[in-house]
């Protein structure tokens, strides 16, 4: 199609900055070149700032690759992966790869991005010590996540804290060495890296600050670090994150001028014109580049030159950092302090619910932000930074965010972003620098509708997604579609469950059809995934009030039993506190018998579970077990299942209390309550710890003091130990406050989340500012649960067997002979 | 030939519900919907045999509550992605009797 002959573009490195380039050079000159990739791993291009996520469990490697091989394919790009160039001949313009393959060019673009930094330790060579760089090492690491080993991480930064916390969330024990004394300290003044350090601690890292790392121990491998003054930390997996370092290799082989990277001008051209560079083996103005934000610019400015046009020139923009640790929230921009008597810190603070904010402000313009806890308003704030324009008029409410600020134009504070008040050039994409005109532009002119075209299309929330709610909200007001929420319930409805269970309390909405209407679902009887989600929030919202729709509820809890994979049954009794008598097991056996049940079995939760039984034969199977006394154990519900207990102070020489008795008064207490997904509580008598309290929903571990409480733990999927809430003197108290904090998590637990995740979202800090930090709002918790259980503690197998409740349940319609 | 046999009445079956009918064909599933309409399925999810009747009902189609496949109460076909149906049987409301058509044991025994 093109008879002038095209020129050859050759790029080494085959990553973020490279790949960019080349997608804007084929943007805006598409038949220019013919182009060759050589890339040193052995993968298609991937998004290197979500290797965090990946580590964390969060993401797939596939989900971050960038450029499939299909795009090279289609772009008639020649790539070859697992090869790096070895050799430049700038004179006679050609590249040799480790292969031997030796390519000609005409322009050459250098994209090496940076190596790890690696301090002079003695023993950084040992196996067990990677860096966190490419996939290899996420590869390394979650290998040895698999093993359970322990892991120290050196480096207190953005890349060392995700390392870290992604090995905590694969259940490795993880310990910081940080050389500083306060985290991110390049990132976040010392508050809000102490805010940080305190956060994460309760999340379970362990932090050595202001600690000077001085070799690793270890003969044949890692065994763990030696600081400088004496302490040890065992380990077996040491990641260093303490930085990169542009890698200059490439620059040195074609004798380009180079100093700490490769020098580039504005036009992003070497000291040899035909040679280009870009990303993080460039020095820029006696600049480095390790964010993604200035380096998208360069790619631009590059591409643009080597597309031919004069003009195109770089210059470093402003910068905002944030932290990808999910449910902390981490921003800051510009400076993190006054430097002089006259630069002024303005400064908020709410240390109950983790929130801090500072502002520097200079010659009436804003110059820099550090946000922790609510960082919504970052966005503004750094293009009110950007726009240095004067914030003379709003200094004395600038503090208080966007939707404050702009209170007195619009009439009334509006939560979240204000999507018409934005400039069009505001950026809204930190990583992609895609500004809200950007996003409009390509919503009207290709009619995207979700936010997974416009990320196709714009690229916008497409890199660490930390901007997807201001996408979102730009598409909502774009497309006239409800207003932005974090993730919708489900297809009905665009609203999150937060903002459901806010409507239902400040509208008194008090039916499921009254929710639906009021906030415009768009099927009259909801879904599968709504309508128990419903059900649940307005029996927990209305106790007493909300007539329980059994329409609405899986077939487990219609059925008062499990549903197995051939339709029958399982039928579990209660046994408080895991405690039976000779009559109960007869009773069990006999019945058993009697309805020829296939199979019965001791259940993890110390329980009986007989298996195998007809749905018809339900309400029967349920009268003859009612009769020795036993009811249900809710094992099909999403509500407290069971209490495990060890014997304790009864009959355990090692016994301190007494945690069976005191099991069945917390198992006495929470029956038959309702909750977001299921609850499993344990006591255990001593340390020892027999019951398994630190993997449950609640735990309790006895000691000669008293008891200990524990909060949020796990034995599924995803292992997750319990976090520490409080030590109590008496059975009292442990019922009231395990009692607040069930109700807790009632009223504010997404329906199907567990307390695990529950309490990582909203964090330890927000637990103990209702629990123990004020009385008043921990005994109105226990009130509240307390009320509930007054219309939940009817045992639903004596309702049915003979109660005369749902027989058609259990009878068919007819029988056709 | 279809038999139409009389198996009860519309206030029989809860709203957004469904109950069972054995017959020789094996056993049917019933459902009314929201608006009162009536439909018959054989009672097997096409993915794993699922008690359809078992499901969560909304508008004319019902979550089978093993592994959350939905089908089509009116065609019986399984919603996309996934594959797959069951066999819709003709069903009446006649002035509040419901009549489900069968077709005879004879051919069913042969077919």
């Amino acid at each position: 199609m093109n008879a002038v002959s095209r020129q050859r573009l050759v790029v080494i490195g085959n990553g973020m900055a490279g790949m960019r380039t080349v997608e804007e050079v084929l943007a805006r000159a598409p038949v220019r070149y013919d182009i060759t990739v050589f890339g040193a791993e052995p993968h298609p291009n991937y998004n290197r700032i979500m290797l965090s996520s990946v580590l964390a469990g969060e993401k797939q490697i596939d989900d971050i690759v960038i450029n499939h091989l299909s795009w090279y394919a289609e772009n008639g790009i020649t790539l070859h992966t697992g090869d790096p160039v070895v050799a430049i001949d700038a004179a006679a313009k050609t590249v040799t790869a480790a292969s031997g393959l030796c390519v000609a060019y005409d322009k050459l673009l250098l994209a090496t991005g940076s190596k790890p930094l690696m301090p002079p330790l003695p023993g950084l060579d040992l196996p067990g010590v990677v860096a966190f760089r490419d996939i290899a090492d996420t590869d390394k690491m979650l290998a040895a996540a698999q093993a359970k080993q322990r892991a120290v991480v050196i480096g207190g930064g953005l890349l060392g804290l995700e390392a870290a916390w992604g090995l905590k969330r694969r259940g490795m024990p993880v310990a910081l060495v940080h050389l500083m004394p306060t985290l991110m300290e390049r990132q976040l003044d010392v508050e809000a890296g102490t805010m940080l350090q305190r956060d994460l601690t309760e999340r379970g890292l362990h932090f050595f600050t202001h600690a000077q790392t001085e070799r690793v121990m270890g003969e044949t491998k890692a065994e763990g670090l030696v600081l400088a003054d004496g302490r040890t930390i065992p380990a077996d997996l040491v990641v260093v994150a303490i930085g990169i370092r542009p890698n200059i290799d490439m620059g040195k082989a074609a004798g380009l001028d180079i100093n700490r990277g490769i020098l580039v001008g504005d036009d992003m051209a070497t000291s040899n014109p035909d040679i280009y560079a870009v990303g993080e083996c460039v020095e820029h103005n006696g600049q480095v580049f390790g964010l993604v934000a200035p380096i998208w610019e360069q790619a631009k400015v590059c591409a643009a030159r080597l597309a031919g046009d004069q003009i195109a020139a770089y210059a470093t923009p402003a910068l905002s950092t944030r932290l990808k640790i999910t449910g902390i929230d981490v921003f800051s921009a510009g400076k993190l302090a006054a430097e002089d008597d006259a630069d002024e810190e303005v400064v908020f603070r709410d240390a109950a619910k983790g929130v801090y904010r500072k502002l520097v402000v200079r010659e009436g313009k804003l110059v820099g932000a550090v946000m922790y806890g609510d960082v919504a308003d970052g966005g503004w704030y750094f293009d009110l930074i950007k726009g240095d324009k004067t914030i003379a008029d709003m200094r004395d409410h600038l503090i208080f965010g966007q939707s404050f600020a702009d209170q007195g134009c619009c009439g009334g504070a509006k939560p979240g972003l204000d999507v018409a008040a934005m400039a069009d050039d505001a950026q809204v994409c930190g990583c992609n620098g895609v500004s809200k005109g950007a996003i409009v532009k390509a919503i009207n002119e290709k009619g995207l509708t979700s936010l997974d075209e416009v990320r196709a299309h714009t690229k916008a929330s497409a890199s660490c997604g930390m901007c997807t709610p201001a996408v979102q909200a730009i598409l909502s007001f774009v497309t006239g579609a409800d207003a932005s929420a974090p993730e919708a319930m489900c297809k009905c409805t665009d609203h999150g469950h937060e903002y459901v269970r806010h409507a239902i309390l400040d509208q008194r909405l008090k039916t499921q059809d009254a929710v639906r209407r009021a906030l415009g679902w768009k099927n009259a009887d909801g879904c599968a995934k709504c309508r128990p989600a419903l059900n649940y929030y307005l029996l927990c919202a209305w106790p007493g009030e909300y007539v329980d729709d059994y329409q609405s509820r899986f077939i487990n809890e219609r059925a008062h039993a499990n549903i197995q994979k051939d339709g029958t049954y399982s039928v579990i009794p209660r046994m408080w506190g895991g405690v039976t008598t000779p009559d109960e097991l007869r009773a069990i056996a006999d019945v058993a018998d009697k309805f020829n049940i296939p199979s019965v079995k001791v259940t993890g939760g110390q329980r009986i579970d007989l298996l195998g039984v007809k749905k018809e034969d339900l309400p029967a199977v349920w009268g003859d077990l009612n009769k020795a006394g036993l009811v249900s154990g809710h094992g099909y519900a999403k509500g407290l299942r069971t209490v495990k207990t060890c014997v304790g102070s009864e009959w355990c020489r090692f016994g301190t209390q007494d945690s069976t008795g005191l099991g069945i008064k917390l198992e006495k207490l929470m029956w038959g309550s309702w909750t977001p997904h299921k609850v499993k509580l344990a006591v255990s008598g001593c340390p020892r710890n027999c019951a398994e309290a630190t993997i449950k929903d609640i735990g309790i571990i006895c000691t000669e003091a008293g008891y200990d409480m524990v909060i949020g733990g796990n034995g599924g999927i995803e292992v997750r130990v319990t976090d520490e809430l409080t030590r109590l003197s008496t059975e009292a108290e442990v019922l009231e406050y395990a009692g607040a904090f069930m109700q807790l998590y009632r009223e504010e637990g997404h329906y199907l989340e567990r307390t695990a995740p529950y309490v990582e979202r909203v964090g330890m800090a927000h637990i103990k500012a209702h629990i123990l930090d004020d009385d008043a709002r921990r005994k109105a918790l226990y009130a509240r649960f307390l009320f509930s259980q007054s219309f939940a503690q009817d045992d639903p197998w004596a309702e049915r067997a003979t109660g005369g409740i749902d027989t058609h349940e259990f009878q068919p319609l007819a029988v056709v002979s | 030939m279809m038999d139409w046999i009389d198996i009860g009445t519309l206030a029989d079956i809860p709203r957004l519900g469904a109950r069972t009918v054995e017959t020789h064909m094996g056993q049917v599933a019933v459902f009314r919907t929201g608006d009162d309409e009536v439909f018959a399925l054989i009672n097997k999810c096409p993915h794993k045999n699922g008690p359809l009747s078992e499901g969560i009902v909304m508008g004319r189609k019902v979550a089978c509550p093993l592994h959350n496949w939905v089908i089509d109460l009116n065609s019986g076909e399984a919603q996309a992605p996934d594959e797959g149906c069951t066999t819709p049987l003709p069903l009446r409301d006649d002035g509040g009797r419901l009549l489900l058509g069968l077709t005879p044991a004879k051919k069913v025994a042969h077919g």
